[in-house]
């Protein structure tokens, strides 16, 4: 099958790959690139494990081939920290049980952070409807719910 | 202190850590994408398995042509179930679990005369990438000769219809019974009344976030096969793959459980996809790696529950229970699962007491072959479903009775001063303060004020429900002797090796798994009490058979009760090693010796002191110990608690129907449980809110189906319905402490109650908002639909 050279920053740095056409954005993400933290959990847009920034918008990258990411920026859960540190985010995480598994929780990061950058007050049923795409089977969502409530407290108090 | 089994053995050396909320150590890479699960693993060399599947529910396998599929590029080889027929491994997926009477068809890693179910292994492909693997699968040419299939377990057994198994002809594959029987007929006779519930309790797909994994490498030099697995059990697969599947003695095959992202029961089992990864690299000398697609789970993970059941309650007209009698047939599946067969019966019909005093209780279950995934434990198995039924007839009961449900209940708990109780199905109940937890929950609420806000809604043609769930749970399967008088294959016993080394910290070696209770945090603290550490000093490791000798594996709400318990045992023996050095070193006798923060000093001399940490350094110098003493300071505990324990507790949900649209609000809902000692209350509570999750789950929104091809039509996660954020309350959650009198620690376990409780809550609470319409019952999942259905005609 013929390859296609695409070029993609991710979490600022830049890569150079060749894709078959069909080649899913995550299966490059994780295969190609290595960037192991989005999970695949569904193959059908509908769990959000695989979640990703391109070009500040958090998708599913399952939804999206590969091909169509050439010349983005891609931010995954592997640049959400900061030189080493947890962010405010994934610290609140940890503070709140917000994970247990943690298969769910790299999308969910992200999917909350961009979130947090549109809305920096929400209430408790704009976060759930937040993070209603992003599927989790071991926390029953309070706790994510509550942490990232917390980091919207936190940045609140920033502001 | 040498008391290793005393429940409240925690001598002087408290470290604070044990009952502390502290964060978790294990969250860190899972929090910024370095966790390691199967599928982020990678070997030089990785070939990928696809699995051709059955997409008939049954049918005899006339001819599988895989020439095709063979010559595409990038395929490396294709096995058909023949091969490994001819490949001379024993090829056997063994059942962990023999009943009286039970049959046991034969269970091969590929079919190779019919495939029983939708989703059948039937021929395997090997290739050099994901893509070409799952390309070549649509190039096998398999020939079918279609039969007709049954899919639910009561027609299965009544219906005239080919056997799923020869050796079954009427789909029976086991008939167990529990209980007196006429004493039981004879309570029916003298009650005052006598009221029955049918009910169905729909099959559960788990939905680990994970599929399940595997990346085999077989090392032809050394003959020893590596196998990476999504596994709650990495002992337990190893031991079932031995002999009965690869024909591998154990110490040739090293299982190792990497970050595992939620089992909830699916990944406990030894399912022929591992097996066939394993055996294709042992074939081709190659590490293979297969990772499930979602609808791959669907179609094979073990499903959950299954159940189509009648239930008679017989009851006084003052409320007193006199007995209970169960009917249920159980779908098994077509292949008899791990514990597919101790699911439906001991694990179900040994709970029907739930938190009562019934004197007399019968129950009869059939096993029943369909042609369906195989069903097996799922969160809170069997427990839940037998929770389920007893609590259903209680509620019926009260209906009645014209009774109040909560005050029914209350009439016939068994009480603090009766324990340890002997249940008329069988079981010994450790401790309980049934009435206490029962209180603060309905306190949450405001039970009777609530109650009158019912009456006022009603009025105004608004329909509030309260349901209330009482539970126990029997959790952490022992001893090991009455497992295997039961017919267990495994033991009920837990492995752990605490180790100081010669630096003083310490390394606890578990045999249990963890895929998201948080062990490594939770065992940590167990030991920092016992040692008096912090647990920064405390490393855990699980999920490697060749680091962790023993095990047997994280189910059944066992760690911490189980494995806890082993890890303090193994504890306070290198404590009570580290007092008889620190005596010697100290020269003074073993008894003048007090433990505080880690520190040995002679009584009323606290300068005569040595820290655990530099006894620790002592034991591995071996310089100067007690005379005949071995150096090192470590032990291998190997733990068989002398009964199982009983967690309870009751739930409240508060939920508001409208009947013109099917609606169904969660207004609030209260889980007040009691798992015992509680090691780390966040993590219990994390516990709770994830199996509330699931039992609401189960009560509103899951359930697989079957078409009328027997195809699975809920196949995917957009037609299975995981709930997601919006669907879900704010839970408030309580407890209270009752102490397992035989555990060394204390502590019940906490994995399943939540969803155990959460299923009967929820389905009380909707039954009961629709009382004016006179519903007593409605199945799961109560959907809009089908509570419009039932108000129909009376709206």
């Amino acid at each position: 099958m013929s390859e296609h050279d695409i070029s993609v920053t991710v979490n600022g740095e830049q890569h150079e790959l060749s894709v078959e056409p069909r080649t899913l954005l995550v299966t490059a993400l994780r295969d190609e690139l290595g960037y192991t933290g989005a999970n695949v959990g569904c193959e059908t847009g509908r769990c959000g494990a695989c979640t990703v920034r391109v070009n500040g918008e958090a998708i599913k990258s399952c939804t999206r081939l590969a091909v169509q990411a050439d010349g983005s920026e891609i931010e995954t859960v592997e640049g959400l920290g900061e030189n080493g540190d947890l962010s405010a985010l994934q610290e609140r995480f940890q503070e709140h049980h917000g994970l247990q598994c943690g298969y769910c929780t790299p999308g969910m990061l992200v999917t909350a952070e961009t979130f947090l950058r549109e809305n920096d007050d929400p209430s408790r049923e704009e976060i759930r409807e937040a993070i209603e795409g992003n599927l989790c089977r071991c926390t029953g969502y309070q706790n994510i719910v509550d942490a990232i409530e917390a980091t919207a407290d936190q940045l609140g108090e920033h502001r | 202190m040498s008391d290793a089994d005393g429940a409240d053995s925690n001598d002087d050396g408290s470290s604070g850590a044990f009952g502390a909320a502290i964060e978790r150590g294990e969250d860190v890479p899972l929090l910024t994408g370095d966790g390691q699960y199967t599928d982020d693993i990678s070997l030089p060399g990785t070939t990928h398995l696809a699995i051709r599947r059955s997409d008939h529910a049954h049918a005899r396998l006339e001819s599988v042509d895989t020439s095709a599929a063979e010559a595409m590029d990038g395929v490396v080889a294709v096995f058909t179930g023949e091969d490994v027929v001819e490949s001379g491994v024993p090829n056997t997926i063994p059942t962990a679990w023999d009943l009286p009477g039970l049959v046991q068809p034969q269970y091969r890693m590929l079919a190779t005369d019919k495939v029983r179910h939708e989703g059948t292994a039937v021929a395997a492909v090997v290739a050099e990438t994901p893509h070409a693997a799952h390309d070549a699968l649509e190039r096998i040419s398999v020939e079918y000769e279609p039969l007709e299939h049954v899919t639910d377990p009561v027609e299965a057994v009544e219906r005239d219809v080919p056997p799923v198994h020869d050796e079954a002809e009427d789909n029976v594959a086991f008939d167990f019974e529990l209980g007196d029987s006429d004493a039981t007929d004879e309570a029916f006779a003298d009650a005052d009344r006598v009221t029955s519930v049918d009910l169905r309790q729909p099959r559960i797909i788990p939905n680990a976030m994970e599929p399940r994994a595997a990346l085999a490498d077989w090392e032809e030099t050394t003959e020893k096969l590596r196998l990476w697995m999504t596994s709650q059990n990495p002992h337990l697969h190893r031991m079932l793959l031995s002999a009965g599947t690869l024909g591998l003695p154990e110490n040739r095959i090293q299982v190792i459980a990497p970050e595992v992202g939620g089992g909830f029961g699916s990944k406990i089992y030894h399912y022929p996809d591992e097996a066939v990864t394993a055996w294709c690299s042992m074939q081709l000398g190659r590490p293979v790696k297969w990772q499930a697609t979602r609808s791959e789970s669907y179609l094979t993970d073990c499903h959950g529950r299954d159940h189509v059941t009648t239930g008679e309650i017989a009851l006084d007209d003052d409320g007193t229970i006199r007995g209970v009698r169960v009917e249920t047939h159980a779908g098994l599946g077509a292949q008899l699962s791990q514990f597919g067969t101790a699911t439906p019966s001991y694990l179900y019909a040994t709970i029907l007491s739930g938190q009562y005093a019934i004197p007399a209780i019968h129950c009869r279950v059939v096993g029943a072959f369909t042609n369906t995934t195989p069903v097996d434990a799922y969160r809170g198995a069997g427990r839940a479903e037998g929770i389920y039924v007893i609590e259903r007839l209680v509620d019926v009961g009260a209906r009645e009775l014209e009774m109040d449900p909560a005050e029914l209940r209350r009439r016939n708990l068994i009480q603090p001063d009766e324990f340890p109780f002997e249940t008329a199905a069988a079981l010994v109940y450790d401790s309980g303060e049934y009435e206490r937890a029962m209180d603060v929950a309905l306190e949450h609420v405001d039970y009777d004020e609530l109650r009158e806000r019912q009456d006022e809604l009603r009025e105004e043609g608004r329909y509030l429900g309260i349901g209330v769930a009482n539970f126990v749970e029997s959790a952490g399967l022992s001893p090991s002797g009455l497992a295997g008088d039961l017919g267990a294959q495994a033991g009920g016993w837990e492995s752990s090796i605490v180790r100081f080394d010669s630096t003083g910290s310490v390394t606890i070696l578990a045999g249990t798994a963890d895929q998201g209770q948080g062990h490594r945090t939770t065992y940590a603290q167990i030991a920092a009490e016992e040692l008096g550490l912090s647990v920064d000093d405390i490393d855990v490791v699980e999920g490697d058979t060749d680091r962790i000798p023993q095990g047997m594996g994280t189910y059944g709400s066992r760690s911490a009760s189980v494995g806890g318990g082993s890890i303090a045992r193994g504890a306070r023996e290198v404590r009570e090693k580290a007092r008889r050095i620190a005596a010697h070193q100290l020269e003074t006798p073993v008894d003048d010796l007090e433990f505080e923060d880690g520190e040995f000093h002679v009584t009323g001399a606290p300068d005569r002191s040595l820290h655990i940490q530099t006894i620790a350094h002592e034991a591995y110098l071996g310089h100067d110990l007690p005379e005949g003493m071995d150096p090192g300071l470590e032990e291998t505990n190997f733990y068989d608690p002398e009964n199982f324990t009983y967690p309870f507790g009751t739930h409240v949900a508060v939920v508001e129907v409208e009947p013109e649209t099917g609606e169904i609000e969660i207004e609030r809902y209260v889980a007040v449980d009691d798992c015992g000692e509680i090691i780390n209350p966040m993590i219990v509570e994390g516990q709770v809110h994830g199996g509330i999750a699931q039992g609401i789950g189960a009560a509103l929104y899951e359930g697989a189906a079957y078409d009328d091809e027997g195809h699975l039509e809920t196949r995917r996660m957009d037609e299975y319905a995981v709930p997601h954020s919006t669907q879900l309350p704010e839970f408030e959650t309580d407890s209270t402490v009752t102490p397992s009198p035989h555990n060394p620690i204390g502590v019940k376990g906490v994995g399943e109650s939540a969803t155990i409780a959460a299923t009967p809550t929820m389905v009380s609470a909707v039954v009961d908002a629709l009382e004016p319409f006179d519903v007593d019952h409605l199945d799961m999942p109560i959907t809009p639909e089908s509570v419009w259905r039932a108000t129909e005609g009376d709206r």
